[in-house]
């Protein structure tokens, strides 16, 4: 008999319904997650003090803020707003430059497959410094030795492009094709040789499109520093905030929004131009 | 192929005579692009000032050797802030990123020509301005403190997460959505069935690395007053307590490691 009762039973021990698999498969650590989540968020939230009486003041002054986007004052302040841009955009352009230059150098010195092992480490490190602090931090340090200014900020910069281009440059050479660089090697090119036929045509491309966004990055970094002194439209942005020239400030917020939006459009351009 | 006549010789050259020519002279453009900048980069640079550079230096790290150790025990605080800080407001970021990045993905949204571009202005919008500037403006309307920071680093998330989980919802495998649609599910479990689980991974990993870059940027936004070590660091700035800013330099370092480390475990196990 086909529906033995036995038979049915043991059919019907497995779900007939299917259930979406959770996302984290062991139940343990699921529920510990779970359990570990909601213990923080309460401790957490807590632990967040908040002053409603200076919240519900500053409601009011948000709203002025947000009409200001609609009113913006690109003229009261227009020499500090002309002198910051002027600032954010040399800044920007120089040390984006002069971060390519150095990093080209230390980026080929970091690559394990063209380095000595002294030279490798010794590059690493200059990556791994360059690194390890946000800009506004080395910003800080700059400004308190040269003074304020740009030359702080050219120099944050530059470091921080260091820190960014090098890093990847040293990757994307790891990872080149080999074959090119045995078939150079076995005409016997010399060292120099080699990084120029069999090393810069793989990596180029890359390297142009890696530097087009750290233009991008480095201007809005610019407009970021300034807030401590070195240089840029950033300055001009936290007087006009101090000041509670939403107005103002709004226009100068809407000239970065659009300087990026620039920059990021025409930086896309010609990324996907060269690759 | 480019080749060179010398005499009755013939020699390779990588690139022809017009490629040399223009790449030479795209790099004098930028070189005098460069010194145009320099130029007017430093119309204002007191070049007495940079001269004592080396010296302000050693000047400086001697005042900042050796740390003072003992000023640990008031971080404890601020340290607790900054990790609130940065994983409140990466949570607080996920509520309104979410639902925007749906409406920017293109097989998602309701309308390609209305709520798309609308979508995509606030991601550019968010993406496009740094959280401390973002903290500035909200310790402004705010006052300073937590939640200007929380705020802050949210509205900078929001950009970030959208952009990137908008992505990933735009290269999802149609094939799966169709299977769905052919069972005859309502949009919404299309929805839940089809895409998420698609997008799920990429949007854990995308949430813990923003995470990782928000504990990094929450160690700073206090400098503008909303709150964190950063906040500690400005207080120390300011009375040139040198010995004291080096042991936060090395404990915002600790943190930003610890946070690298946690959040590429992470994403590891999830990937």
């Amino acid at each position: 008999m086909l529906h033995h009762p036995k038979q049915i039973q043991a059919v019907s021990q497995y779900p007939t319904r299917w259930k979406k698999p959770p996302f984290i498969r062991r139940a343990w650590l699921r529920y510990g997650m779970y359990l570990f989540i909601s213990g923080y968020l309460v401790l957490g939230f807590t632990s967040v003090e908040i002053n409603w009486t200076r919240v519900a003041e500053g409601i009011p002054r948000g709203w002025i803020f947000i009409s200001a986007f609609f009113t913006p004052d690109f003229l009261s302040r227009s020499s500090d707003i002309w002198q910051g841009i002027k600032e954010s955009l040399t800044m920007t352009l120089t040390s984006t430059i002069a971060g390519i230059a150095l990093s080209i150098p230390i980026g080929v010195g970091a690559a394990r497959n063209l380095a000595p092992a002294p030279i490798y480490l010794a590059c690493r490190s200059i990556i791994a410094i360059t690194r390890s602090f946000q800009e506004i931090i080395i910003a800080i340090l700059f400004v308190a030795m040269v003074g304020f200014g740009p030359l702080a900020g050219f120099l944050t910069l530059t470091l921080a492009t260091i820190g960014f281009l090098a890093k990847l440059l040293a990757e994307d050479i790891e990872d080149i094709d080999e074959s090119q660089t045995e078939a150079i090697r076995s005409t016997g090119a010399s060292w120099l040789q080699l990084i120029n036929y069999a090393v810069q045509p793989q990596v180029m491309p890359r390297l142009i499109g890696l530097s087009m966004y750290r233009l991008d990055i480095n201007f809005r970094e610019s407009a970021v520093i300034g807030i401590v002194g070195a240089g840029g439209i950033g300055a001009t942005l936290n007087t006009a905030i101090d000041r509670y020239e939403f107005d103002s400030a709004a226009a100068i917020l809407l000239i970065i929004i659009a300087i990026v939006f620039i920059s990021e459009y025409s930086s896309g351009f010609i990324r996907n131009r060269v690759q | 192929m480019p080749v060179q006549h010398i005499g009755t010789k013939k020699v390779w050259q990588r690139r022809t005579h017009g490629d040399r020519f223009r790449i030479w002279a795209l790099q004098l453009v930028l070189v005098v692009l460069f010194l145009l900048a320099w130029r007017l980069m430093n119309e204002n640079t007191m070049w007495i000032f940079v001269q004592d550079a080396p010296r302000q230096a050693v000047d400086i790290g001697g005042r900042m050797l050796p740390p003072r150790w003992s000023y640990m025990e008031r971080l404890w605080i601020p340290l607790w802030d900054t990790l609130n800080i940065a994983t409140l407001g990466t949570l607080l970021a996920l509520l309104p990123a979410v639902p925007i990045a749906f409406l920017a993905a293109r097989n998602t949204t309701p309308s390609v020509r209305f709520i798309r571009p609308v979508a995509l202005l606030v991601i550019v919008g968010s993406r496009s301005i740094n959280s401390l500037i973002w903290a500035l403006l909200l310790v402004a309307i705010l006052g300073p403190g937590l939640l200007a920071g929380i705020i802050a680093i949210a509205f900078r998330s929001i950009g970030f997460i959208g952009k990137l989980l908008y992505e990933a919802i735009e290269e999802i495998d149609i094939s799966q959505v169709e299977a769905i649609t052919a069972t005859g599910a309502s949009p919404a479990q299309v929805l839940e069935f089809a895409i998420v689980p698609q997008v799920l991974p990429a949007f854990a990993g995308i949430t813990v690395f923003r995470w990782d870059i928000n504990i990094r940027e929450s160690t700073v936004i206090g400098l503008v007053g909303a709150g964190g070590i950063g906040l500690e660091l400005s207080h120390s700035l300011n009375t040139l307590a040198w010995p004291q800013v080096s042991l936060i330099f090395l404990v915002i370092l600790g943190t930003v490691v610890i946070s690298e480390w946690v959040s590429a475990r992470a994403r590891h196990a999830m990937i």
